[in-house]
């Protein structure tokens, strides 16, 4: 009868996978979890409260909130407009790849840009137009489709994996929670530090494969020279 | 204030303990503003969410913990019930953002850089932590907003603030309740099921076996579910600490690296709808695939990396 207790998994998983309300399956989880483990429901609530408060860290991103939307109002997002700006001559592939080296800095800082619609839409795919233009070619309505493919996917790979070097963001801290309640303490920083090989890797896997597809295409669609 | 006077508790401690008040009270405000703004559609359930989270993060050390669960509960009920809206956005117009950038220029970067600078010195060179850091290089932040532009006023970063933190919305507590929720499976001995079930296909003891089960099993688990950050709280306690960590692998390799190799899974799945499936339609793509097929090709080259990467460093 062991198995009962895999329950609040089974709810994780199909509640999440049916896309019904996350904090709703957590709770139903957890309640669940607390009936079939034997913990009843005040000892559910003890525990939730308990570990809630040891996890206050994880609200570390209201405090920083204190300054994102200003740096916005200030022009964060046209500064960094006007930085990948200067790229020029490059091909669309180069663009992307560009983009990718920047998003991954500034994702290490926890800065982002505005994401697709604030920054890829209005920013960088125009340049990668321009940059197809500027050839004196028409822009190929398959081709723009897969450089809108390429500009999300370097958008994603470069902030997941990014990201996770800022020291104390939600996904180390996170781990060190889930670590911490199974016995094992760890740094913040150290967890910081074993992302560097995997998030270089991981940018440039994206810009070789982003700038040898890129140039493929542009072969295919674009005969002259 | 006998915590903070107490000479037992380290400085570090009690500087967090202030960050964590800061935080709470700037979530009250965020519950309180909404709370008395006509224009949110739901005045009183945004108000209840954010109040009963702004008290547990600014008091909770000195709540009783069952309280602290109660309040927990409680703030989740106008979540799951939709009843927690955005109010007035106050957010700056287009031209404001292109008048100050004229204004301030590129200098911007050097507060949007200072939190994450802070948070590593203060990792690296003094014993007071990198949340500490990460507070110290908000303040720091908000002296040189405020060197830049005379129109940064408090209350511009209060009212910018509550207008980040109300569009995050609800979804942005998923990480501390999916701990909670980690932390309840522990006790009840949820992983030492899983760990005699997924025993019958590991051989006991091969840990390397064990991290290639764990690495794509954070893949597929996160494809399925969608976030990776639900897959490691079910993946660690059900087959991490089992199968790898209790053979003496080191944790900070498993633990961070079990979360990138789910990060695969996200790149490779529809249910992450917010990265893969709304790009498509804000660039008006004509493929719904057309996201996830440009990151296919990576996400396995970096599972395999990471995977490689476990088993080396472990």
């Amino acid at each position: 009868m062991e198995l009962i207790k895999l329950l609040g998994i089974l709810i994780v998983i199909i509640g999440f996978a049916l896309k019904k309300d996350s904090i709703l399956i957590i709770l139903s989880a957890a309640i669940v979890t607390a009936l079939v483990g034997g913990l009843g429901i005040p000892g559910m609530l003890d525990t939730f409260g308990k570990s809630f408060v040891a996890n206050r860290s994880m609200a570390i991103f209201i405090l920083i909130m204190l300054v994102t939307g200003t740096l916005e109002r200030n022009g964060l997002r046209e500064a960094a407009a006007s930085l990948i700006g200067k790229v020029k001559n490059a091909s669309a592939g180069k663009v992307v790849a560009a983009y990718g080296v920047m998003r991954g800095i500034f994702a290490a800082f926890n800065v982002s840009f505005g994401g697709v619609a604030g920054f890829v839409r209005p920013i960088i795919m125009p340049m990668t137009v321009g940059a197809i233009e500027s050839k004196g070619e028409k822009v190929n309505e398959e081709h723009l489709e897969e450089i809108k493919g390429m500009a999300s996917g370097m958008e994603n790979i470069t902030w997941f994996f990014f990201q996770v070097l800022f020291v104390g963001g939600a996904g180390g801290l996170l781990v060190q929670s889930t670590l911490a309640s199974l016995g094992y303490e760890v740094s913040l920083l150290d967890l910081a530090k074993v992302e560097i090989p995997v998030a270089i890797f991981a940018l440039l896997v994206s810009i070789v494969y982003y700038v040898l597809k890129d140039n493929k295409l542009a072969k295919k669609y674009y005969t002259k020279k | 204030m006998s915590f903070f006077m107490d000479a037992e508790v380290a400085l570090g401690t009690k500087l967090l303990e202030i960050i964590y008040i800061v935080i709470g009270l700037l979530t009250l405000y965020t519950g309180i503003k909404n709370g008395l703004d006509e224009e949110n559609p739901s005045r009183a359930g945004t108000a209840i969410f954010w109040c009963s989270l702004g008290v547990v993060l600014a008091f909770g050390r000195w709540i009783p913990t069952m309280v602290n669960g109660i309040l927990v509960i409680i703030m989740t009920i106008p979540a799951i019930m939709g009843k927690v809206k955005i109010g007035k956005v106050g957010a700056p117009t287009k031209e404001e953002t292109e008048s100050n950038f004229k204004k301030v220029g590129m200098k911007i970067f050097v507060p949007a850089l200072a939190i994450g600078l802070f948070a590593i010195i203060f990792a690296m060179f003094t014993k007071l932590g990198a949340l500490v850091g990460v507070g110290v290089g908000v303040l720091v932040a908000v002296i040189l907003l405020m060197i830049y532009s005379s129109d940064n006023k408090p209350v511009t970063f209060l009212n910018d603030c509550e207008r980040s933190v109300s569009t995050v919305g609800p979804l942005s507590m998923l990480p501390m309740l999916l701990a909670s929720l980690g932390a309840i499976f522990t006790a009840a001995g949820v992983g030492d099921v899983v760990a005699s079930l997924v025993g019958t296909i590991i051989p006991e003891g091969n840990v390397n076996a064990g991290i290639v089960v764990y690495g794509i099993g954070m893949m597929l688990f996160t494809m399925i579910m969608g976030n990776a950050f639900a897959a490691i709280t079910v993946m660690t306690v059900g087959i991490g600490a089992p199968f790898v960590l209790a053979y003496g692998a080191n944790p900070v390799v498993i633990g961070m690296i079990g979360l990138t190799a789910g990060y695969c899974g996200t790149l490779c799945t529809p249910m992450a709808a917010n990265f893969n499936i709304v790009p498509v339609a804000m660039l008006d793509m004509k493929d719904r695939m057309g996201v996830i097929k440009n990151q296919v090709v990576p996400a396995l080259i970096l599972i395999v990396f990471q995977i490689i990467y476990m088993i080396v460093l472990k």
